[in-house]
């Protein structure tokens, strides 16, 4: 079986885990929205891509990489996962959550270096055509998990006992945004192996602009954070003064 | 403002930075985003990558593209926290942009365009023309923002 055929079913079942889990309990619809939302973009980016179209190829790299993570994660699925799971499963998840790889990998630095890093090998080598089935799953499977990784360590809902401060997060996302453009434009000087000049162009310019939105959508997230912590600074010394 | 205590003019202070910080950071973004827009998408005048700049010069341009929109980002929210502390200054903020955006365009001109070698501002015989006008409307913008933010500097106390 090949990626293409697993990401249907795949998809069905990860829409229908997370409606039955919220299903008879409080829950904001943007998250399940959300949920749904991810679910569609992975499957779409997942799906065949008329073969040796480099544009198409990218175009499945902004939706299975960039923004089918970027829903998945603000759909707080770990949030969902601990409060439907039995208690004994959700101890088990919530200390798996703050091992020590677990803390590793979602720190921002070594999501990003996975995340862009894995798609420049991707772009600089000869992957980007991969014969071999297993290899093009596996290759899908790390773009998703890896915008996930990067997703949540920049603005997951979710628990995070060891989140990284706002600085070094934003840092981050401004030197991830940079590398992807350097890529992007690297790729429209060089064409990948085996990838016309002018469809290496095309997709080039398609990578640079196409992968704004989801940018953006980090910065303005990072941005909501920020403004609501200042906020919240800015009242306590008002409720203390008004409580002496 | 009440009196002249010494929290009252911590905070004053603070929002003054805040002004002039939301400033310069809208300064960037709007002539990143207009360099972007006007002579990359519009008149075309400037080449998504040409392949005559350095490595360096690649670098600085991803750096530029990625911290313009972070900048643009960033002046909203600090403007939208100015206006709901009642503390926006708007000439100090636009002092604050014309520093930025002068700053960041003289930066594209010289360092950019010239130094590193990243893209001409246009395929001209003559860009020489080109270069003078933009570096020296780059020069004045900086200049009245200087001016601007050392005129709406919080005086007294």
């Amino acid at each position: 079986m090949t990626g293409h055929e697993l990401a249907g079913p795949v998809g069905a079942a990860a829409a229908g885990l997370y409606l039955a889990a919220v299903l008879g309990r409080p829950w904001p619809p943007a998250r399940t929205a959300c949920w749904l939302g991810g679910v569609a973009a992975a499957v779409l980016g997942a799906s065949p891509t008329g073969h040796g179209d480099f544009r198409a190829h990218v175009a499945g790299h902004l939706l299975l990489g960039m923004l089918a993570p970027l829903l998945l994660v603000r759909a707080a699925p770990v949030t969902l996962a601990l409060r439907t799971l039995p208690v004994g499963r959700a101890r088990g998840l919530a200390r798996l959550l703050r091992s020590a790889p677990a803390r590793g990998l979602t720190h921002p630095v070594v999501a990003a270096v996975l995340d862009v890093g894995g798609l420049w090998v991707l772009l600089r080598t000869g992957l980007p055509a991969p014969a071999d089935p297993v290899v093009h799953l596996l290759v899908a499977v790390h773009m998703l998990l890896a915008g996930a990784l990067f997703a949540a360590a920049l603005v997951s809902p979710d628990p995070a006992p060891h989140r990284a401060r706002l600085g070094l997060r934003a840092a981050v996302l401004v030197a991830a945004v940079a590398a992807h453009d350097v890529l992007a434009k690297t790729v429209h000087a060089d064409p990948p192996p085996g990838v016309p000049a002018a469809a290496a162009r095309a997709g080039a310019e398609l990578l640079y602009y196409g992968g704004l939105p989801v940018e953006l959508a980090l910065m303005v997230l990072l941005g909501a954070e920020w403004w609501a912590r200042d906020r919240r600074a800015a009242l306590r010394p008002a409720r203390a003064a008004s409580s002496s | 403002m009440v009196g002249t205590t010494g929290t009252d003019r911590a905070v004053t202070g603070r929002a003054a930075r805040r002004n002039a910080l939301a400033g310069v950071l809208l300064g960037l973004g709007v002539v990143a985003f207009a360099d972007e827009t006007v002579f990359h998408q519009l008149l075309h005048w400037h080449h998504f990558y040409d392949r005559a700049g350095s490595a360096a010069g690649l670098v600085s341009d991803g750096l530029f593209h990625a911290f313009g929109w972070a900048a643009t980002v960033a002046a909203l929210f600090l403007i939208a926290a100015l206006r709901r502390d009642r503390a926006a200054r708007p000439l100090r903020v636009v002092g604050g942009a014309l520093a930025g955006g002068g700053a960041f365009q003289l930066y594209d001109g010289l360092v950019q365009h010239k130094l590193l070698g990243l893209h001409q501002i246009r395929y001209v015989p003559d860009v020489l023309v080109y270069d003078v006008v933009w570096n020296v409307l780059a020069a004045v913008l900086l200049v009245a923002g200087l001016v601007l933010l050392v005129r709406t500097r919080e005086r007294g106390a």
